[in-house]
């Protein structure tokens, strides 16, 4: 990439600059809001009292994480190879369909668990969802595409000259996998795996629901414990601590891993294949992927088919959805607005390009149930007006999506500004008049994509709902959690159902924008 | 030595038919427009597609059913011929046992192919830390080492500098004498095909439109399509 970081670049962008560093003070003021007087309270009190629950949750939260990373890998990895390997109807349905576990509300999918699984569902009794096991089983549904999207995309980019190469020097297919696709794969993997292990240490809406008692509960659900009911902020912030050394050291080491393992490649051609021809390797694939959908799809079925039985529009259903709205549209116009300025400055200037990404991380760094027991000492203590409830949840949605909505514009405004910079400043076009002409009509799709990602993460956030909602004041989210609670199952599928298609319609959205538009 | 007779194949839009008989112990190129199938045709002969319909024939032999590496073929790609986590080494002995168990005669194989290339003293380096020439020159010492009469090459040099590019050429052409290869070179460079090839076919549009000694084509007044391809190349 070009650098433009020339005298000349600067003037037309001093606006953009100062509205960069706003930005980047809002988020680094809100983080530090979080983590500050956690830091402080923590180290002012005794030394974090070692007591065996505060043992147990540690101990409980580190092996379903790693258990949780360790099956949805070893599921992955036969998987992805099955998918790479073969051609079958239906198959770039299912490779699209890949994205979507992670992008579906937590609490619906544990609701899908439920009902398939659970003691009144169709395969009641099989296992056991509350503990351990649900855990896992949600944790493998989220997880499971997401490494095998990351792992098939490894897979995709092994050059086709390989596979030739590998054909003609008669390789058999255990030469293949030992030469070619291992090698290609192992790159990606610890990144792979911290990656999930990251996102289930900070898992909560899993927990929170499948869990329960001081044997199942993880860090992140005992923070809102320790908030919500024992009211007692000393002990939230030792827990919160805690959680923040695993969650900044994780985030951290994933840094020096491979960059792939973030993002959500896109898949290219498949290259033609000459080896799996025998018998045993289309069954060994086979299995891979009929093992893989047969965890897949039945929470799928739970979430849609009872939910069409039971879609009524309740009295609280109507509220919970306008307020769902309302707080997805203001965290993802605040989530880009943060972004835009930091992507503008990161697209011309080498220095911002390395710092706005970390900043990004931060939100994933200091987990939700972290910031909000600083934001909850804070209030307590400096605040003479009540800040309303909505108000925390729209900037900590926000501040949850911001790695998402960066990583869905920041490309393509590096790519706007490699393209026009030169031109615009030749015009004479700068500052306003360039984003109305320029910016806006050429990175409209971009926009709209980093809006959307902001609007789909909050519209299945229950962490900030419940850390700071009310009875009368609820999301879907939340609402479906106090249907489930009260084991109004047949109102939650509903409700359920109605979020899973205001998602549906967000996601659908973000694929067509995500298609890159080569004509601009 | 490698025959083809009524060839048809599709790719994508593209109809292709291909008749050709290419004399033993030739070095033949390949010219011809971007997308007129001239790496179909090697792809082809090598196994890596199965044609619609017709005979590919190497040595009267017929290749229907063969797999790429049951054909007497090495080819050598424009990119990506070596793996990027071995060794240059490992990369040439490679060629001999795909579990890298070689004896100790085939060591010494390997050894002299690399040495013949001039990358003896590389042999430890991955492909990342050497030029793009360099890792052809183990591609092309990975061809010695297999023996087989045939050398495909699909623009094994289009990235490289002129002086570089004959400097391959040379190395290719010794092998030739040494062995009694019969070589196939696809290449958008008409120089090169002047410059090694005893033999130039010129392929257009899924056909194989002449094959002639390669002065004769140059020199050819009878091909417009070739003169329009060439431009000012003729002289």
């Amino acid at each position: 990439m070009a650098e433009c970081d020339g005298e000349l670049n600067l003037s037309p962008f001093a606006i953009s600059r100062a509205s960069a560093l706003l930005a980047l003070g809002v988020v680094l003021a809100a983080v530090t809001a979080g983590f500050g007087p956690v830091l402080a309270m923590a180290l002012y009190q005794s030394p974090a009292r070692a007591d065996p629950y505060l043992f147990q949750v540690v101990r409980f939260t580190l092996l379903q994480a790693s258990l949780s990373a360790a099956l949805s890998v070893a599921f992955a990895i036969p998987f992805a190879r099955g998918l790479a390997r073969r051609r079958f109807a239906g198959k770039d349905v299912l490779v699209n369909l890949l994205g979507l576990p992670l992008s579906l509300p937590a609490i619906v999918v544990v609701l899908g668990i439920v009902q398939i699984y659970g003691r009144q569902g169709w395969f009641g009794g099989v296992i056991e969802v509350y503990g351990l096991t649900g855990i896992l089983l949600a944790h493998v549904f989220f997880n499971l595409p997401l490494a095998a999207r990351i792992l098939l995309g490894q897979l995709a980019a092994i050059p086709s000259e390989s596979f030739r190469l590998g054909a003609q020097l008669g390789f058999r297919d255990r030469d293949v996998w030992t030469r070619i696709e291992w090698p290609q794969l192992a790159r990606a993997l610890p990144g792979v795996a911290i990656l999930i292990f990251l996102l289930c240490t900070a898992s909560f809406t899993v927990v929170l629901t499948l869990g329960g008692g001081p044997r199942a509960t993880t860090l992140e659900v005992a923070i809102y414990q320790a908030l919500r009911f024992d009211f007692d902020p000393p002990r939230a912030a030792s827990l919160a601590l805690i959680q923040l050394a695993i969650c900044g050291s994780l985030v951290l080491l994933s840094y020096g891993f491979s960059p792939g393992a973030v993002g959500m490649p896109s898949l290219g051609r498949f290259a033609s294949r000459y080896d799996g021809t025998s018998i045993a390797a289309r069954m060994a694939d086979g299995f891979a992927i009929a093992m893989a959908l047969l965890l897949l799809l039945p929470p799928l079925l739970g979430i849609t088919l009872p939910g069409l039985a039971n879609l009524s529009i309740g009295s609280d259903l109507l509220p919970a959805a306008g307020t769902s709205l309302a707080i997805g549209l203001a965290s993802a116009l605040l989530a880009v607005l943060i972004v835009w300025p930091l992507a503008q400055l990161a697209a011309r200037s080498h220095w911002w390009r390395r710092l706005t990404p970390l900043a990004m991380l931060l939100g994933l760094m200091v987990p939700p149930a972290v910031l909000a027991t600083g934001w909850f000492i804070v209030l307590a203590r400096f605040s003479t007006v009540s800040v309303p409830a909505a108000v925390l949840v729209v900037g900590m949605n926000a501040l949850m999506a911001l790695p998402f909505s960066y990583t869905a514009l920041a490309p393509a405004v590096a790519v706007a500004a490699q393209r026009y910079d030169r031109l615009c400043s030749s015009l004479g076009l700068a500052g306003y008049r360039r984003m109305i002409v320029v910016d806006l009509a050429v990175l409209r799709q971009p926009l709209g994509l980093a809006f959307l990602m902001a609007a789909i993460v909050s519209l299945g956030d229950l962490t900030a709902i419940m850390l700071f909602g009310s009875q009368d004041f609820a999301t879907l989210p939340s609402l479906i959690y106090r249907q489930m609670g009260t084991y109004r199952m047949a109102s939650a599928s509903g409700t359920a159902l109605i979020l899973t298609l205001f998602t549906f319609v967000l996601i659908s959205l973000a694929n067509r924008w995500s298609v890159a538009d080569d004509k601009a | 030595m490698i025959r083809l007779e009524g060839v048809r194949f599709r790719f994508e839009d593209l109809e292709m038919r291909f008749d050709i008989d290419v004399p033993a112990g030739s070095f033949t190129a390949i010219i011809g427009p971007s997308g007129g199938g001239k790496s179909t045709l090697l792809s082809l002969i090598a196994g890596f597609e199965i044609p619609l319909s017709g005979h590919v024939t190497i040595a009267d032999r017929d290749m229907a059913g063969l797999s790429p590496d049951q054909r007497p073929v090495s080819m050598i790609f424009q990119d990506n011929n070596v793996f990027a986590h071995l060794d240059l080494w490992q990369n040439v002995a490679i060629g001999i046992s795909p579990g890298l168990r070689l004896s100790s005669g085939q060591q010494a194989m390997a050894d002299e192919a690399l040495r013949q290339v001039g990358l003896m003293a590389l042999r430890h380096r991955k492909p990342g830390e050497v030029s793009g020439g360099e890792r052809q020159r183990v591609a092309i010492a990975r061809a010695l080492v297999r023996e087989k009469p045939i050398l495909l090459l699909d623009e094994p040099f289009a990235a490289l500098g002129p002086a570089l590019r004959r400097e391959m050429l040379d190395l290719v052409g010794n092998f030739r004498r040494e062995k009694q290869l019969t070589v196939l070179m696809v290449t958008h460079q008409p120089e090169d095909a002047r410059y090694a090839a005893d033999y130039t076919a010129f392929l257009e549009g899924g056909r194989i439109v002449a094959l002639r000694p390669t002065p004769e084509l140059f020199g050819a007044r009878d091909l417009p399509a070739l003169a329009a391809y060439l431009g000012d190349w003729r002289n």
